[in-house]
Formats: C-alpha cells, structure tokens, sequence
C-alpha cells in the first residue's frame, strides 16, 4: 500500500518540476528573445534560468518554507520531552530522525516539510508545546512522520516552492522591476514585458489548481491512520485534533504553505469543499473513532 | 540446447533473487537488534544516575536496581536477554512512581530531565523490540519455506529467537506496585 503512495507522490513531483521548468522557460525565453533577438541565445538563457531555479528549488525548498515561517531548531536542552518523543516515534515508524523545529506562537499548529525521510523536517508552533500533554503531541508528531513517509511532504513542499517561484516572477515582470527602468524611454520592451506579465497572471490560477489536485486531502486521513499504527495509541490524536479545532487563535503564516500545517492556520469554515485544503477535523475525527 | 541455456540461467537468476531476499531480511534483523541493543546500553547509562539523584528516597528500590545492573554484561541467550530487560524496567518504573511522592524531588530539574529520557527509553524499546521481532518473524518463515531453506542451509542461516519473555519466566518478574 504505503509503496504505490511513494511511488505515485514521486511521479506527481517529477510532473510538478517539468511544469515548472517548462513554464520558466518559456517565460524567460520570451523575455530574453525580445532583448537579445537571437534564438539560440535566449533559448540558452530559458533553459539554464529555469533548471538552475529548479535545481535549487529542488535542494533547498524545505529551508524557504522555514524561513519565511520563522521557524527556529529546537535544541534537546530546550525541549527535551518533545525531542525524546520524536525519537521513540521514529523508531516505531522505521524512519531516519527528521530536524525538529518550533514556531514561537500561541496559536496550535504543525507541519512537516523536506525532500525524503533523510532530508525532513518536523515543525511545531510553540502554542502547541503548552496546550497538548505528551501523548497528544505523540499523535501530531506521528502524523507529520506518516506525511514524511509517504512522501506527501516532497509533493506539497516542492509544488508550494515552485508555485510561489511562478508567481514572484509573473509579479516582477508585470511591474517591470528588473529590466523596465534602466531602459526608460524603450515603452515597446516593457509593452511586451506586461503582456508576458499577463500571461502568467493568466496562468496562476491553473497553478494554484495544480497545488490543489497535488496536495489531496485525503491524504490527511490517511496521515491519521498511519499516525495510530504508529503511536498504538489514537486517542492522543483524536484528542489532539478538538484541541486543535477549539482553538481559534488565527496565525500569520505564509499563505502559499498553508497546505502544509495540520489543521489550518486561517481558521475560519470548516466545511468540506473542493477547494478547501484541509478536511473538517470533525471528520477525520470520526474517521479516527472508527478505527479498531 | 538454447532450451537448457535458458533454464539454466533463469534457475541462476532466481537463486540470485532468492540469496538477496535472505541476505537483506537477515540485515534488518541485525539492524533491528542493534536498535535494541543502543536503547539498552542507554539505559544502562542512565540508571547510575538515576540512582544517584534519589539517594536518600525509597533505598530499598535503588538498591535492587543496583543489583539487577551489575549482573548486566555476562552473555546471555535473548530470551534471559528479555527477561533482564523487563525487570530492569519494572524497577526502573517503580523508582520513578515513588520518587514521585517527594516533592522535592519532583522539583528537581536532573531528576525531571532523567524522567524524561528514561521513560522516552522504555518506549524506545518497546518500539524497537516490536520491530525486531516483527522482523525475525519475517525472517524465521523465510528461512524455513520452501525452496529458500535449501539456500538457508547452504548459508549457514539459522532460526533467530525473539526478543521476548516467555509466559512462564513472566510470572517470576512481576512486581507487586
């Protein structure tokens, strides 16, 4: 079972990337067509700005989710129990000890992020620490460990990584911040520039949908049960998660990763829909109770 | 003639497949063992300490974990292995659920850290020890299938024991809390 999960979210990561690369490409082919009016040179230009933005999306998408999060490591000498939690949890669920992370902030949530099991990272706000006892937060852990286990931690992070990318260069072009100024009298460039700009505005959404179909809700349930094989324990988590639906401390993450966390950080309606990124906890409450 | 080539090498290729499956369960057996063995060698570290900060609380308890650790390191079948480990723990539960009974103790910053590691430890074992045993099941029935225990044999791949404490041996560890 849990073998065709990786295999599937691997080849949702290599579809996300040649998308990406694809896109990039064209875009700065476009770009750099106009500037230099040679094909081969700006065919060059596309493909080597889109694969070195690949490339270091690629190796370093989990440290940007970090960062713009404001996450910190989370020393043993700080937090020894949720360290030596992690560490028994790993060991139950066969998997290599991902970084530990906090996020200083009242509100309850966590996520995980990396590439592989070898390159993971696990992050909890400090609101969590306070509020859950030491088995419900063996739940939440166990359930970020399933997502790195199944992989659903490479699909979100890097389709989040490369999304934000598409959309950071669409808004730089339609602003014309990198080349517009300097040629200042040239309107034609920063003309074409727009219009390429628009293109991208255009394409957004379909990325945005992208990251939707990527990131399936479905695999939060299937997080769950992973989290109890895991913990022998479900009750932690069940608890965990009316903790985490009491809640309503709203948090300030970057909206682009706000897939990512376990339940999610704009609070707000809690219904099932197909754009929602999160299920009702209510639901996957259930779901829970429902398991022998 | 190309008949008997084929069979030959595919009768090659299967028992290549066959040795590798063997070799790779055998391998995580031992890397499961080694799992164990790590969090008992750990516990073992931190129990001096253990008995350390309680000095002057319940005596009678440290000194039967004192005694218990010091027989650790003869050679031992698993099973005598299992059964040392479980009684370890039990003393070692025992200790940390009177301790709790003194509040200066319980304020104690080192023996609320060695609470921690200690009961994280015993969890730690219990995972590790479910998963070596799950991986020796999987071994023992490979080994003893059909047409793997010819190559069994010929690999010198003998049946592993499991970690675990035989029903009747469990009654002589139980601990009256």
């Amino acid at each position: 079972m849990i073998f065709r999960d990786v295999r599937k979210n691997k080849i949702k990561t290599v579809i996300i990337i040649t998308i990406f690369f694809i896109l990039v490409s064209l875009l700065v082919y476009f770009v750099s067509l106009y500037f230099f009016d040679n094909i081969y040179l700006a065919a060059f230009i596309g493909i080597a700005f889109s694969g070195l933005s690949a490339f270091i999306s690629y190796y370093n998408s989990d440290k940007m989710i970090l960062k713009v999060n404001g996450a910190r490591p989370a020393t043993r000498e700080e937090f020894l129990q949720l360290n030596v939690s992690l560490e028994s949890l790993c060991i139950s669920a066969g998997l290599p000890l991902p970084k530990l992370y906090v996020m200083d902030t009242p509100a309850l949530n966590a996520f995980a992020t990396g590439r592989n099991p070898e390159h993971a990272v696990v992050c909890v706000t400090t609101g969590l620490l306070n509020k859950l006892d030491k088995y419900e937060m063996e739940g939440v852990l166990a359930h970020e460990l399933s997502h790195i286990k199944n992989y659903d931690i490479l699909v979100s992070t890097i389709a989040i990584v490369m999304v934000g990318f598409v959309t950071i260069l669409a808004d730089m072009f339609t602003h014309g911040w990198i080349f517009g100024s300097s040629r200042d009298s040239d309107n034609k460039a920063s003309a074409i520039l727009m219009l390429v700009g628009l293109v991208f505005i255009i394409l957004s959404p379909i990325a945005a949908t992208l990251l939707q179909l990527a990131i399936s809700r479905n695999r939060e349930y299937l997080a769950d049960a992973t989290a109890v094989q895991i913990t022998r324990n479900k009750e932690g988590l069940i608890k965990a998660l009316s903790k985490l639906e009491q809640d309503n401390i709203p948090m300030e993450v970057n909206k682009a990763t706000e897939s990512l966390f376990i339940a999610n950080p704009f609070k707000g309606k809690q219904k099932d829909s197909v754009w929602s990124t999160h299920p009702s906890t209510s639901n996957r409450i259930k779901k829970l109770q429902e398991i022998q | 003639m190309i008949v008997l080539l084929i069979v030959i090498i595919l009768l090659i290729i299967g028992i290549i497949v066959l040795y590798n499956h063997l070799v790779g369960l055998n391998i995580r057996c031992n890397n499961a063992w080694s799992q164990i063995d790590n969090q008992l060698k750990r516990r073992a570290d931190l129990i001096p300490n253990l008995v350390e900060v309680t000095k002057g609380y319940a005596d009678y308890e440290r000194e039967t974990l004192m005694k218990i650790i010091e027989t650790r390191n003869e050679t031992k079948t698993m099973g005598e292995l299992a059964k040392q480990s479980e009684e370890v723990s039990n003393n070692v539960k025992k200790l940390l659920m009177l301790a709790e009974n003194y509040p200066d103790l319980k304020a104690n910053e080192v023996f609320k850290n060695l609470q921690i590691e200690l009961t994280g430890t015993e969890d730690k074992i219990a995972f590790a020890r479910q998963f070596y045993n799950d991986s020796v099941q999987h071994y023992n029935t490979a080994i003893m299938s059909f047409p793997n225990n010819l190559l069994a044999k010929i690999m010198k791949y003998k049946e592993k024991e499991y970690f675990k404490v035989d029903q009747a041996d469990k009654e002589l560890v139980k601990v009256e809390l």
